[in-house]
């Protein structure tokens, strides 16, 4: 389930970055480069919360026991 | 990563707020590599790039600036906080407690909130550029101090009230929530430089000179503000955190630090930005500037809204919110040093009553630049006292530590340093006409001179049989 969520949030980041990269060449949109950029912020929004702070409450133990 | 170590410092702070820090927390470099990467991307970069602009800094000035006052901002916490931070290991208040005593402290802590309430009220106020673009809410412009109109003092109000009932409720949701947030919002700063350069016509490396030359950063400030150098550029990009280093504010947070050299991780947080995210938004605002020539309009919200649509706007609330809702929470723990014995929900609730108040006003906003440089100014000299005591102390022939050597609350040493290098600060702004960005260097002199003098006077080394 978190390598999912993990893609979900690599997604996320790429229609972040990769859209406007598109716009610059001019392969795309300006509306368009927008759209995908919301729904990367959307697809960062929907999966990172769930497995970013997870990590570091499951490394917290591991730190904890040293 | 950031929040957490903060969040985590936060926690211990009455376990080891008047003890050293032991070596089983300590951090390594990594640690403190994430803390600064996050803390320095925040709302108040969407507010400074564009101001550069608004300027007129030219191109060259602007990024040799950047260059070299960023590398002066890490080496001053490299070399002078992070070294005693690791070697004393206490907080800054307890550090300032045993040199100037309780008394003095309070006054230290009252500045302090009070500063932070007017730092998280501007970013409220940034915040709101964003959340009233579906309302058509009239934008502030560059040359106002006053609300324009009622719905932005409702807008801004609300808002306030939302963050302080939030910031009531516990630093752990927002801390979490900035922590998630920090990559994508990173990745929306080098998106908005592209597109903004796409929008301004860069096809090529030359372009990107000319354009970045002749139209971005053209050195022609705009109507009613001054015209910024590269010393401007540079004293800036050194002191906008100069709380942080030579302030001392960060012993707090790195004598959790193994090594003395985690002080220079700083260098991540402060080149992603404090030069990525101010090119950045510097270019999103030229954008601004050549769609609606002659607007005097200056909402962070709104420019960033046009180039990035919905992503961008977003953006500017998140970063805008995750900046006041801890900033708010450390008034609220500096007030409670001075009222300790008020439960801390009131405490943030007038903070946050402070602070919403005070983002009624978008002159917070427009001159953020000169309240940065007041904000630390008003701290520096008792970094500069702190310095003073460790390094000098011995060598100069006087006691240090003077109000714990001297079972006293108060040290008039500490107290005439940080007046006096305020009132002398002030006549050079006055009587020279010196501008605020350049106070802080021959401040800080200043302040550890007269702490020296007064305390070989006050506190001289009693000299024994045995010595």
């Amino acid at each position: 389930m978190k390598i999912m969520l993990k893609i979900g949030s690599l997604i996320g980041l790429m229609l972040t970055i990769v859209p406007p990269v598109l716009f610059f060449l001019g392969q795309i949109e300006i509306d368009s480069m927008k759209l995908w950029m919301g729904i990367g912020m959307l697809a960062w929004m929907v999966t990172a919360p769930f497995w970013i702070n997870r990590q570091q409450e499951d490394r917290r133990p591991e730190t904890e026991e040293k | 990563m950031s929040q957490g170590l903060f969040k985590k410092i936060v926690a211990k702070t009455n376990e080891y707020e008047r003890t050293p820090i032991p070596a089983s927390e300590l951090k390594g470099n990594r640690s403190f590599l994430g803390m600064y990467a996050g803390e320095h991307t925040a709302g108040t970069e969407f507010v400074i790039g564009p101001l550069f602009v608004a300027h007129g800094v030219s191109a060259g000035d602007l990024v040799l600036g950047l260059l070299l006052g960023n590398l002066l901002a890490v080496l001053s916490w490299g070399l002078i906080t992070a070294p005693i931070a690791t070697a004393k290991r206490m907080t800054l208040y307890y550090q300032l407690e045993r040199i100037a005593g309780k008394q003095v402290v309070r006054w230290y802590n009252l500045v302090n909130a009070l500063m932070f309430c007017f730092l998280a009220g501007s970013m409220i106020a940034v915040s709101a550029t964003a959340v009233g673009i579906p309302f058509n809410l009239e934008m502030p412009t560059l040359n106002d101090w006053l609300p324009r109109t009622p719905g932005w003092i409702v807008t801004v109000l609300l808002m306030g009230a939302v963050i302080t009932l939030v910031a009531i409720q516990g630093y752990n949701q927002v801390s979490k929530f900035a922590n998630v947030m920090s990559p994508w919002m990173i990745l929306i700063f080098v998106a908005a430089g592209i597109v903004g350069l796409a929008q301004l016509g860069v096809g090529s490396a030359e372009s990107l000179f000319s354009v970045a030359q002749e139209v971005i950063w053209n050195g022609v400030p705009l109507p009613g503000m001054s015209r910024f150098t590269i010393w401007h550029i540079i004293f800036f990009a050194w002191f906008c955190n100069m709380a942080m280093h030579i302030g001392m504010s960060d012993l707090t947070i790195l004598r959790y630090a193994k090594s003395w050299t985690s002080g220079f991780s700083v260098f991540a947080g402060v080149y992603l930005g404090h030069f990525v995210a101010w090119i950045a938004s510097g270019i999103l605002y030229a954008v601004f500037l050549q769609a609606n020539t002659g607007s005097q309009e200056f909402a962070p919200g709104q420019i960033a809204y046009q180039t990035l649509g919905i992503a961008g706007a977003v953006c500017v609330i998140i970063a805008g919110w995750t900046t006041a809702n801890p900033t708010i929470y450390r008034a609220g723990l500096a007030l409670q040093g001075i009222f300790p014995k008020v439960p801390t929900w009131k405490i943030t609730a007038i903070v946050g009553g402070i602070t919403s108040l005070a983002a009624c006003f978008p002159a917070l906003v427009m001159k953020l630049l000169d309240f940065v440089a007041l904000y630390g100014l008003l701290l520096m000299p008792m970094g500069a006292v702190i310095f003073a005591d460790f390094y000098f102390a011995e060598k100069m022939g006087f006691r240090s530590e003077g109000a714990l050597s001297s079972k006293s609350d108060f040290s008039w040493p500490a107290l005439l340093s940080w007046v006096l290098t305020l009132v002398f600060c002030l006549g050079l702004n006055f009587i020279y006409g010196v501008e605020i960005f350049f106070l802080g260097l021959p401040g800080w002199f200043v302040a550890v001179a007269i702490y020296v003098i007064v305390s070989k006077m006050k506190y001289p080394l009693t000299k024994t049989l045995a010595g």
